[in-house]
């Protein structure tokens, strides 16, 4: 097997509030290999969040190492990490987190302005309409995040996050500001670019979100508590045609003068 | 090429949100167009005094009576009558520099003439008078030195006495009597008009000097000033100096009773007014710009804390610091300088308006125009330089918890 895509070894991270020491992450070590769809669950407090955003290269552990393919991220410099970010890795948020008033091409296109290595105006709007059209959007590129509904903004982000082909995804929570049936529709999204080779990794308190990954992390207590394989691993394009047919029939036990009364 | 991305960056930015934008923008403009404005202003009062200085000749020299000393009491400029024709007659034989030299003797008089009169200003001067005052005639000829020899009976009348005098009639081969002397009109001088003081140059009449003094107003013996012209510019300092060394060594070593004047002098004289008023307008005006530039820091402040969210995803992204410092600044600067650009075009065209309704001289110049174009840039860059500071130095992961 390859080498993994992440490798933390002992990773501790102490915040200092005035006198008071608070230990987010206790030492947790863990390996991520490509193509791995990883839920990361716990209470809050307990240090997911820290970790994830150790893992996104946001925050420097207080001690401990971490191997991003292969590169020791610890001694790297704000300027190293931000272009680390911009190549390696990509933001899926809770929120969004789209540029408003500004089109869904060019909300895609940021990664690109910000990369070390100009790229050409014609290869950026390229790029992001392949993003674009990966998750299925490519028809509304000119629209303003205003004009999509919270799950087609979802699903820029997703395509913002996947411009620069990155080693790893990372979302935080990214079905929490959506609906039951939008919340499936993006992990279906999700689990067809893990099916594609991409890695994610995702953050979430909702087990039933958990369960279209393949492996589910356990913290409390900035420590890794459980760490096993998804049992009976959900398929999203199942469950939307179960809800479909859901709401379809409660739309017919709706209807006046349904029911059996002779015809 | 970052650089460029940044740029991109920043008007996509400002596009998004154009009302703040132009909100922004517009402390600098009025600040910009008011020191334009107001300079033009100050620049045309300047130039006004200035062509009326010029319209007492080029290049000329003015010798005038000091202050006298009489028995202790010191009075003021021209107050004391030292300078006589001789001093005159010395610098026309001495001073090879001198292109042209004419006495100047003065005397308020009334005037008889087609059976009109009016009193008038009386000049005795020498034929070079009017090519030393650039004053060229509009009929008829000037006295010759024959005639000034000759103390002929003869002068030459300024455009309001051609008025006055005579309306209805040609006034050259006209009899004109001063003192009871009657005196033919040889030509007509072109109009001059009103000069800085308030007073009609038009209404004068000339005369050869020795005429004036010897068959009119004979109790002149002393003249009112020299006036000389001088062949340049530069050519004035050392050629008063001449001048100088010349009276004095003329009076053998004296308390010097004259002084010697260039017209560039009397121009500065003239123009501190003026000057003055514009330096205090335009400092006003700058106030106006630098609370223009106080109101571009506030907004980018409040418009960097409104964004902490969208800098933090650009961090995340991958912007280093610099990226949003620079970007920032250039939002900062754009907004300067495209409000200093509009700034100039209200100022110039409010100048313009300024000098059609009231009939105020105006004068943009390019210098102002820079000054202002180049300060605002500068605004820009002073007063977005703390809030850009401040957005490059957010931590990401807080900025994007930011509500």
């Amino acid at each position: 097997m390859s080498s993994p895509v992440v490798q933390l070894r002992d990773i501790r991270r102490t915040y200092r509030t005035g006198e008071l020491e608070v230990h987010a992450v206790r030492g947790v070590s863990l390996d991520i290999h490509s193509g791995e769809f990883i839920a990361i669950m716990g209470a809050s407090g307990s240090g997911k969040s820290t970790l994830m955003n150790t893992l996104g290269c946001l925050d420097r552990p207080t001690s401990g190492s971490y191997l991003l393919d292969g590169v020791d991220v610890a001694g790297l410099d704000r300027e190293a990490r931000a272009d680390l970010r911009n190549q390696k890795l990509g933001f899926v948020f809770q929120g969004f987190n789209l540029l408003p008033r500004t089109s869904a091409l060019e909300n895609v296109e940021l990664p690109m302005l910000y990369s070390h290595r100009r790229v050409p105006a014609k290869e950026m709007r390229r790029r992001a309409m392949a993003a674009l059209e990966i998750v299925g959007l490519a028809n509304r590129f000119d629209h303003l995040p205003s004009q999509l509904s919270g799950g087609q903004q979802q699903r820029v982000a997703i395509a913002r996050a996947l411009v620069n082909e990155p080693r790893l995804l990372l979302a935080d929570e990214p079905t929490g500001n959506l609906d039951s049936k939008t919340s499936v529709e993006v992990m279906g999204v999700f689990q067809r670019l893990n099916e594609q080779g991409i890695t994610i990794v995702m953050v979430t308190h909702e087990l039933d979100i958990a369960q279209y990954c393949k492996r589910i992390l356990v913290v409390r207590d900035g420590l890794v508590v459980r760490d096993e394989p998804v049992q009976n691993r959900l398929n999203a394009a199942e469950e939307l045609k179960k809800l479909l047919g859901a709401e379809a029939a409660a739309q017919l036990t709706s209807a006046p003068f349904a029911g059996d009364s002779a015809a | 090429m970052r650089l460029l991305a940044t740029t991109v960056i920043a008007l996509r930015a400002l596009r998004r949100n154009k009302l703040r934008s132009a909100l922004t923008a517009l402390g600098i403009i009025i600040g910009v167009g008011a020191v334009i404005t107001m300079v033009s202003i100050g620049n045309g009062a300047k130039a006004q005094v200035e062509a009326q200085v010029a319209s007492l000749g080029r290049n000329v020299i003015a010798i005038l009576p000091g202050s006298a000393t009489t028995s202790g009491a010191r009075g003021g400029l021209g107050s004391s009558n030292t300078l006589t024709v001789d001093d005159a007659d010395a610098i026309r034989r001495e001073i090879a520099g001198a292109v042209a030299v004419s006495p100047e003797v003065r005397q308020g008089w009334q005037v008889l003439g087609n059976g009109l009169n009016w009193r008038t200003s009386v000049y005795g001067v020498s034929p070079d008078y009017t090519t030393i005052r650039a004053w060229p005639l509009a009929e008829g000829r000037l006295f010759t030195d024959y005639e000034v020899r000759g103390t002929a009976k003869v002068c030459i009348i300024g455009a309001t006495i051609a008025k006055q005098l005579f309306p209805d009639v040609d006034p050259v081969g006209q009899t004109v009597r001063i003192n009871n002397v009657p005196f033919q009109v040889l030509g007509i001088l072109t109009s001059k008009g009103f000069n800085f003081f308030g007073q009609d140059q038009d209404d004068c009449i000339l005369m050869p000097y020795t005429s004036f003094m010897s068959r009119v107003f004979r109790w002149r013996n002393t003249v009112n000033s020299i006036i000389v012209e001088a062949p340049s510019a530069v050519a004035m300092p050392r050629l008063q100096q001449e001048i100088t060394d010349l009276l004095q060594q003329r009076r053998g070593g004296r308390e010097p009773d004259f002084n010697v004047r260039n017209q560039l002098e009397l121009a500065e004289a003239a123009t501190a007014t003026s000057r003055t008023m514009t330096a205090l307008l335009g400092a006003i005006a700058g106030v106006s710009l630098l609370v223009g530039g106080i109101g571009i820091m506030n907004i980018m402040l409040v418009s960097v804390t409104e964004r902490t969210r969208e800098i933090g995803i650009r961090l995340a992204i991958g912007a280093h610091d610099r990226d949003i410092r620079v970007q920032f600044l250039i939002e900062a600067m754009i907004l300067s300088m495209l409000g200093g650009a509009m700034g100039v075009l209200l100022g110039v065209g409010l100048a313009e308006l300024l000098s059609r309704l009231n009939g105020w001289p105006t004068q943009v110049s390019t210098s102002s125009v820079t000054l202002a174009v180049g300060f605002s840039a500068f605004v820009g860059i002073a007063f977005g330089f703390y809030p850009a500071h401040k957005a490059a130095k957010l931590d990401p992961i807080d900025a994007l918890r930011f509500e």
